[in-house]
């Protein structure tokens, strides 16, 4: 996911005008990109600008076409498909604009991926929590964008998410003191801390872990998590096959990289690839959060704890 | 004993934050503050969010103390949500 080489090209200078332009042969076509992507061209279009540039016929045209992204790009692609059934392969970017359309879209959409229930638990998981992040904490007048791609060689799951909001600092710092975009992207990743109370442990209806969960989903099955808001780009390293998984609280102790001074989103792009794999269930990742979150809130003198009755 | 179905309000995911919150504004809550004992039937629910779990119950252990478990069941649970229930449960005994 070389989605630091395609942000750096991208330049807000100009919002009433979009400018596309396309690699000859190298064309980034992950579905973060993809979201990305129309979040800027639905931004131009809502303020009345013009969307300008070429469409380049590269190998990946079709794929673009079918992904619906020139359903929100007003430009020509300059050619047509046919349209191919789209099941077990991608699911085309989708505006969301409601909680009612999200609990649509993961009754309808995601059986498109036909994927099997255990394959399908961490999908609509991640989806759910990154598209209910938007609602409640982007104050997005325009939704979120979101696309999914199955890659067939590696068996993961692409998604991208992405929302013309305030972005995570302007958001946090209701509550939070966070004095640049990386700060906001670091704290936002902290179980506990959420952008509608200065309270560890968030409210009655929001506890702050969403962005943890999603980022620990990815780490434990050793695939790529990252956000994009401001001039900050963090995107955390899969850990290779021969490693412990290490999931963190803190996830500047992560493996990652955090850069700095891109061109400013005023939003928040958030990617993360699943592994569709039949080998650690949903369940284990779980039990394994749950003793990292534990051990991040906890304090050093705590009472003996109520366990859950089950039945 | 009351008995609420997560299933016939939220669906088979239960991910809805705001029917999280209406079950235990509307129906749980009053409940034990009834002095009866509830159990959250998740029969036929296939998965939850952890945001939606929070919903749910983070705010009667967060007011009414850790005790209230008591009085509270959790029944057709699969480890999933089971694993989440408990990191909900756990968390909200740490006063902040």
């Amino acid at each position: 996911m070389n989605l630091g080489g395609f942000l750096r090209t991208f330049d807000p200078s100009n919002p009433s005008e979009l400018a596309f332009s396309m690699h000859e042969k190298w064309v980034a076509v992950h579905p973060v990109v993809l979201a990305f992507t129309a979040s800027v061209a639905d931004c131009v279009s809502a303020k009345g600008g013009e969307h300008t540039g070429e469409v380049t016929n590269v190998g990946s045209l079709p794929y673009l076409i079918r992904m619906g992204l020139f359903e929100h790009l007003k430009l020509p692609p300059g050619k047509r498909i046919t349209a191919h059934e789209a099941a077990g392969r991608f699911i085309p970017l989708q505006r969301i604009s409601s909680t009612d359309d999200l609990t649509r879209f993961i009754v309808d959409m995601i059986p498109l991926l036909h994927a099997s229930p255990t394959e399908v638990e961490p999908v609509r998981y991640v989806i759910s929590e990154l598209v209910r992040n938007v609602f409640e904490h982007a104050s997005s007048a325009r939704g979120a964008f979101i696309a999914a791609q199955y890659f067939k060689r590696s068996n993961t799951l692409g998604i991208g998410v992405c929302d013309s909001g305030i972005g995570i600092r302007e958001s946090l710092s209701r509550h939070h003191t966070v004095p640049t975009h990386s700060d906001a992207v670091y704290k936002a990743l902290v179980p506990g801390i959420s952008g509608t109370t200065s309270r560890l442990g968030g409210t009655a209806y929001n506890a702050g872990a969403g962005l943890f969960f999603t980022k620990s989903i990815a780490a434990a099955s050793r695939n790529y998590f990252t956000v994009y808001t401001g001039d900050a780009l963090f995107k955390l390293r899969p850990t290779p096959p021969k490693q412990p998984i290490l999931l963190f609280a803190d996830a500047e102790r992560d493996r990652h990289t955090m850069e700095t001074g891109l061109p400013n989103w005023n939003g928040t792009l958030v990617g993360i690839d699943i592994s569709l794999s039949k080998g650690t269930t949903f369940a284990a990742l779980m039990d394994l959060i749950r003793k990292v979150f534990g051990k991040s809130i906890r304090k050093e003198k705590q009472k003996p704890m109520i366990r859950p009755r089950f039945t | 004993m009351i008995r609420i179905s997560v299933y016939d309000r939220a669906g088979v995911f239960a991910e809805n934050k705001d029917i999280a919150a209406e079950i235990r504004e509307v129906r749980v809550g009053p409940a034990l503050t009834a002095g009866e004992t509830v159990q959250l039937d998740f029969t036929g629910v296939e998965g939850a969010t952890q945001s939606f779990i929070h919903a749910l119950i983070a705010d009667l252990i967060r007011r009414d103390g850790p005790d209230v478990l008591t009085s509270l069941s959790f029944h057709a649970c699969n480890r999933t949500i089971r694993s989440i229930i408990t990191i909900v449960v756990e968390y909200s005994q740490i006063e902040a």
